[in-house]
């Protein structure tokens, strides 16, 4: 059972090490990377100026990371064509955007997501805006931002999609509103 | 249920869906620009003279980061200053919170105003309620301290009459609610999912799925009513309820298969158009529901032929409507595309899918192109042929301007590599990742190129080279494991002796070559490597002069880039080389420089190599070449040591404590601790990992002490350090997890294509190169798909031919072999079956080496599904043989009859008269501890199996009884379990039963692994008088509880366990209150109805003990804190506490 150890130490730190690793980073290949976790990570509204107009991230990222975050994002977002995919890959996840004359409304997905299906998401959540403001500009969204986290906090919670239907998103904020008025 | 849902009065009102998208972009591209604001007309709602209009006038326009800071600190200051003031009403600090949430979400922290944001949600009414919610959830993250302030909020909101406000209180909940404090609200939010309205009991679904995600224990006693809710007779509610299932199905996919059949008439239902019409977009019904539909059908119908069939035909309809022309219906067939792939194979289904790829793919719309790349990068290891169909739009999805589509298809291109294509593949990859500007892909891709090098590799040159590349692009962000596993490649070598030198010798040549040409262009980690190498084989090649080699690696140290980890390598890599006048000169020089170095790592080297280098005789005993391939013994429990540590204890010095005890005592020194469970083990743990690793020399006593040891110990097979049976003494507890991964690898092999379709296969591909102007382009497909169609489809799934694979590792499993086979679960090796064979091969046929030691029941739980079929049908070869003429005089009985035995379903009959008497045969020594009830276990028309157990002090009984009705031979009963060690009491299990008899059976049952309920699971095999072989499958579920029994302890030895236990978990529980006083009628209910032994109790506190069968004890620690009991366990067993836990709260709620 005994015996001095220096040697081992000098030939065989890498391999020790090697074997032990090798598990440890296991590359997503095949079956896994569809059977990760399926969700959004963050919804962003920005103009076209890079000013971000609304945020909302459903998972932690620190305050002080977040502009660079954007400003990057953002970035990969505007250097895109028209023609090009509506979906990019940012770091280890997706970009699904979708511009609206100077806005763009980008949402960040994990690999498993259905990008098209958020890329309607995105959609939907614009004509719920449109139905609300009647007409909706970027003015609304900006001079309204709480009422704007309200509608979307209805439709997407903790990452996950959780209420399509207008009529249903916008009733919580409409009978506030209405509270409001009387 | 479903018929319940459907005849459900669908009472909301029907509007029409508002058809606005057009209006939508039309309005927004006729926005004005943001200078013209004041022109704008403004809405009602558009408040543009307010002070967040003044604000965001005012950011719009500035020109410099730097004023925007400024104007910001200054908005802060200000909100700051108003909402400390007394004299702010509510509306103001509404407002307020608008501001700050806008000035946070540039990024500049607001925490001034976190506790107000609380205040407003607690004071305000309405909106401004809201608002205050809102700003809670956009400040605080799950953790914060504050969140507990909101509780009481929450609670009152719960029980608000105002149902505007209960909504509130169950949104913000369902975002983010402090784990400790859920059973606080549980009941509360129990409670509304009864609520008339439909958006309370929604809201009150998806709260409850926040507490599943985020404590799956609470919630586990209400499963009942997550089935009522997706019964509900609002869509809107069942749709909520749809997400909780999604998530426990991925868990446990075979706990809910009762459920399919419903799931199936759901997507019906609103397929067909069933749902009222203002859930449509699009003219389409609910399209997210169904996504979320067609996703828990796949996890369903995964390796589940007959689960799968019942949804082949609803699957068919969804991919019927393809003809819809709108993105949402492309993204419903994506959906529903990757299900029928991903269930139970049908052969026209899987035709209708590829073709709706095939639509993808041709597509002109870009993002549907990328779609249908992404689902054949998903589809194609199970149809290559599909890729066939395709090769010429991949090959110019390869030359994409768009850097997404290409990417996409590199990725499907790895999918299907092989040992023919891989050249191509991989220099596609290569030139993919050098116009790749982006980390994560580089990281990405070069870990894939890595494997396949590793897989394919057709000759030394080739390999070594890719390999050059992969180390120069990857750098020094790629994973760490890729120059591990390069590296143990070459160390551990082939079979081939020969080989094994060619490769080295190309590889040290190689490296020579580079450290002539720049090496202070190439990554550190690319240096490292290249010293190792040249230091472990740079004597292959004779004419290369040691002393050559050394001045080569001189020049590395000398180079200002070279870090000290890499110079701590280099000067390994000397020490090993220095032989010869020349070379030792070099060493002495470089020992010189060095010696005196600030890094005690390089100084420590540094005196390695000056001592060595004198010393020959001494550097060939410390340093013998090919020492490599000799096992090595490492005294682990570093005994070495002993008479320096106690020589350091006995001069004062403190007594090593293990991490966790630590911690305690770091808990316990707070004086004043806000938070009364803290939590912070696991991150100073995982930082103890990562520091490990950074360095490269000190690590092979670390690390092997960290705990891993038996990975390492079937990992490295011959070369790594023997660690087996050594006791970690100073390892870290708790780190060592059963590497779920590794389980995974050796998974079923996916269902095989009918050779029908390997035929087709085959036919499509001759025919495919179809004529093309471009010849170039064909010629690049050909050698793309090459070996695409020769194949069996089976060496795409990454299990090439043997001989193909010319860089497979050692077969490491050959010389455990025996043991391997050993291990393989008693059930199946019994029966010399081809279920076995089976095992075997694929054991050591399998490219990802096989752990010989992975615990061999998880292998069957993991084969069980797919081949119990096969079990059932070949079980008994010889008995077949033997009685073939019998069969063949009557076969058509004996095929009736095997499908009676194949089918496992257990007839229940509620009321069985025959308990009475079945206890009559009870053993006399059991009969007088009492039994739990005998329920019927499985019956068919020749014999019933019934069970009970019977808890005995130090141990739990359980007794089968079989009864026959017709004469029946040679019974064997087979049991076994995940989660329990069975083994058997009476003499014989093998035992005849006469005709019309009573067999009883007795097995005592141990703890493995802990879980809430444990479950055995068994087969009895039995031959009928004419000698037909019939199997019966059973399985018996009983709790944990049965299984505790308490625990006799001092208070003195309850708190040095406490010290040593290292698995706890952390919980409030409700208190009983029936007269009594309430910490006294709790325990009073935990010790009679869970056996918990009560310790001691003083004043509020209490401490409790039990254990778990055999000597698996568990403590738990007790107070009564603002009228709950907070609840602390601890023991040595993983899960334990968790599972106790679950009963306690049980046991407690029943009450």
């Amino acid at each position: 059972m005994k015996s001095t150890c220096f040697h081992k130490r000098l030939t065989c730190g890498f391999k020790a090490t090697s074997s032990q690793l090798s598990n440890q980073h296991q590359r997503p290949t095949g079956e896994s990377v569809w059977s990760l976790k399926r969700m959004i990570k963050f919804v962003l509204m920005v103009n076209r100026q890079g000013q971000t107009r609304l945020s909302r991230y459903y998972q932690p990222v620190e305050l002080n990371r977040r502009a660079a975050l954007e400003a990057d994002v953002v970035r990969c977002c505007l250097s895109r064509r028209k023609e090009q995919c509506s979906f990019v890959e940012y770091k280890d996840f997706k970009l699904v955007y979708r511009q609206y004359a100077a806005l763009y409304i980008v949402v960040a997905v994990t690999d498993a997501e259905n990008e098209l299906s958020v890329f309607e998401l995105v959609h939907n959540f614009v004509e719920v805006l449109d139905k609300y403001f009647s007409r909706v500009s970027e003015l609304d969204i900006m001079f309204n931002l709480d009422r704007v986290h309200v509608i979307l906090d209805e439709m997407i919670q903790n990452g996950h999609i959780v209420e399509t239907n207008r009529s249903r998103i916008l009733a919580p904020l409409t009978a506030l509103d209405k509270m409001a008025d009387s | 249920m479903a018929d319940s849902r459907r005849s459900a009065p669908l009472s909301w009102t029907d509007k029409p869906a508002a058809k606005m998208s057009d209006v939508v972009e039309k309005t927004l591209t006729a926005l004005p620009s943001l200078l013209s604001l004041d022109s704008q007309p403004g809405s009602a709602k558009l408040s543009s003279s307010s002070k967040l209009g003044n604000l965001i006038r005012g950011i719009t326009e500035l020109t410099s980061k730097h004023e925007e800071e400024k104007l910001i600190q200054r908005e802060l200051v200000s909100i700051k200053e108003q909402v400390s003031s007394p004299n702010t009403t509510m509306r103001q600090m509404k407002e307020l919170m608008v501001r700050a949430i806008y000035c946070e979400s540039l990024g500049y922290e607001a925490s001034f105003s976190y506790i107000h944001a609380i205040k407003l949600a607690q004071q305000g009414t309405a909106l401004e309620k809201r608002v205050g919610y809102l700003a809670v959830s956009l400040f605080l993250n799950e953790n914060h301290e504050l969140l507990l302030l909101l509780v009481n909020t929450v609670l009152k909101d719960l029980q608000s009459t105002n149902l505007i406000e209960v909504c509130m209180a169950l949104t913000v909940v369902s975002q983010m609610f402090p784990k400790d404090m859920i059973p606080a609200i549980l009941p509360l939010v129990e409670e509304k999912l009864n609520h008339p309205k439909e958006i309370i009991r929604r809201k009150a679904v998806l709260a409850l799925y926040k507490f599943y995600l985020i404590a799956p224990n609470q919630v586990q006693h209400i499963h009942n009513k997550f089935r009522k809710a997706l019964c509900d007779k609002d869509p809107g509610v069942m749709t909520a309820s749809l997400h909780i299932y999604l998530q426990m199905i991925q868990e446990n996919p075979d706990g809910y298969k009762d459920l399919t059949a419903s799931f199936v008439t759901i997507l019906k239902q609103v397929v067909g158009g069933k749902l009222p019409i203002d859930f449509n977009y699009h003219s389409v019904p609910a399209p997210w529901l169904q996504i979320q539909l067609l996703r828990i059908l796949s996890l369903l119908g995964k390796n589940d032929q007959s689960t799968s069939e019942i949804m082949y035909e609803i699957l068919d309809e969804s991919l019927q409507r393809a003809e819809m022309n709108h993105n949402i219906t492309y993204a419903i067939l994506f959906e529903c595309v990757k299900c029928v792939y991903t269930i139970h194979p049908k052969s026209d289904l899987l035709e209708k899918a590829a073709k709706c790829i095939g639509n993808f793919v041709l597509s002109q719309k870009i993002n549907l192109k990328y779609l249908g790349l992404k689902a054949l990068t998903y589809v194609v290891q199970q149809d290559p042929k599909l890729a066939l169909q395709h090769q010429m739009t991949i090959i110019e999805c390869l030359d994409h301007p768009d850097l997404i589509i290409k990417r996409e298809t590199v990725e499907l291109l790895f999918r299907i590599t092989n040992a023919q294509n891989v050249m191509v593949i991989v220099d596609k990859m290569l030139e993919f990742l050098r116009v790749s500007t982006d980390d994560y892909t580089a990281i990405d891709l070069v870990g894939k190129v890595a494997e396949l090098a590793e897989k394919y590799a057709p000759d030394n040159e080739w390999f070594i080279e890719t390999m050059n590349t992969v180390f120069s692009v990857g750098g020094d962000m790629m994973q760490p494991d890729i120059p591990n596993s390069f590296l143990k490649l070459l160390s551990e070598g082939f079979d081939s002796v020969e080989e094994d030198r060619k490769l080295r010798v190309f590889a040290v040549d190689s490296y020579v070559s580079l450290l002539r040409g720049e090496p202070g262009k190439l990554p550190q980690r690319f240096l490292q490597v290249i010293s190792w190498v040249l230091g472990e084989y740079s004597h292959l090649m004779e004419e290369l002069e040691p002393a050559t080699v050394l001045r080569l690696l001189e020049r590395l140290l000398d180079m200002k880039q070279t870090s000290s980890e890499t110079k701590s390598w280099v000067l390994m890599a000397m020490t090993k080389l220095c032989e010869g006048g020349a070379s030792v000169a070099v060493a002495q020089q470089v020992s010189e420089t060095y010696i005196s170095s600030m890094d005690t790592v390089l100084r420590q080297r540094a005196q390695e190599l000056q001592h060595l280098s004198q010393d020959s005789e001494l550097r060939a005993r410390v340093l013998p070449r090919d020492a490599g391939l000799e096992p090595q013994e490492v005294d682990s429990s570093l005994s070495f040591l002993d008479g320096f540590v106690s020589e350091a204890l006995a001069a004062g010095a403190a007594p090593y404590k293990p991490p966790h005890q630590r911690q305690e005592e770091l808990a316990q020194a707070k004086a004043l601790s806000l938070e009364p469970y803290g939590l912070s083990l696991p991150i100073s743990m995982a930082s103890c990992s990562i520091a490990d690793r950074q360095s490269p020399t000190l690590l092979s006593i670390s690390s092997g002490l960290s705990g891993d040891s038996t990975e390492l110990s079937h990992k490295g097979g011959p070369t790594t350090l023997k660690l087996d049976g050594v006791k970690r003494v100073w390892g870290r507890d708790g780190y060592l997890r059963e590497s779920v991964e590794e389980v995974a690898q050796v998974e079923v092999p996916s269902p095989l294509r009918s050779p029908s379709q390997q035929a087709g296969a085959e036919s499509s591909h001759s025919q495919t190169p179809t004529p093309d102007p471009e010849q170039d382009k064909q010629q690049l497909a050909s050698s793309l798909f090459f070996g695409l169609s020769s194949q069996s489809p089976m060496c795409l799934m990454g299990k090439p031919e043997p001989t193909a694979n010319r860089f497979r590792r050692k077969n490491k499993v050959q010389g455990s072999s025996s043991s391997a086979t050993e291990q393989t679960p008693s059930s199946l090796a019994s029966s010399p079956s081809t279920v076995d064979n089976l095992l075997c091969d694929d054991l050591l046929d399998s490219n990802i080496t096989s752990e010989p030691s992975v615990s061999s029941s998880t292998i069957t739980s993991e084969l069980s599904p797919g081949l119990t079929a096969t079990a059932n049908g070949t079980c008994d070869v010889e008995a077949k043989l033997t009685d073939s003429d019998v069969k063949e005089s009557n076969p058509s009985l004996s095929e009736d009859e095997g499908l009676v035995a194949a089918d496992p379903a257990p007839h229940e009959d509620p009321d069985r008269p025959e308990d009475s008497c079945l206890s009559s045969h009870l053993p006399a020594e059991l009969c007088e501890l009492g039994h739990s009830e005998i329920t019927p276990l499985c019956t068919n028309q020749s014999l019933e199996l019934s069970a009970c157990h019977v808890q005995k002090e130090d141990s739990l009984v359980f007794v089968i009884f079989i009864s026959n009705s017709s004469a029946i031979q040679q019974i064997l009963l087979d049991l076994h379990s995940e989660q329990l060690e069975v083994s058997c009491v009476s003499d014989r299990p093998e035992v005849d039963v006469s005709s019309h008899s009573v067999a009883v059976y007795q097995y005592s049952l141990t703890v493995k692994r802990p879980s809430v309920h444990v479950e055995v699971v068994g087969m009895v095999s039995y031959q009928l008088c004419d000698g037909t072989p019939q199997t019966l499958q059973f399985s018996y579920k009983l709790p944990l509880t049965s299984f505790i029994r308490p625990l006799t302890v001092s208070t003195e030895e309850y708190g040095t366990m406490w010290l040593d236990f290292c698995h706890d978990t952390k919980q409030n529980l409700t208190l009983i209150s029936d007269g009594e006083e309430p910490l006294t009628a709790t325990l009073n209910v935990l010790k009679r109805k869970l056996q918990l032994g009560v310790v001691e109790v003083i004043g509020m506190e209490g401490i409790l003990a039990c254990q778990l069968l055999q000597d698996q004890p568990c403590l738990m620690h007790c107070r009564v804190h603002a009228g709950v009991l907070a609840v602390w366990l601890r023991s040595p067993v993983p899960d334990l506490p968790d599972c106790l836990i679950y009963h306690c709260q049980r046991a407690l709620q029943v009450d």
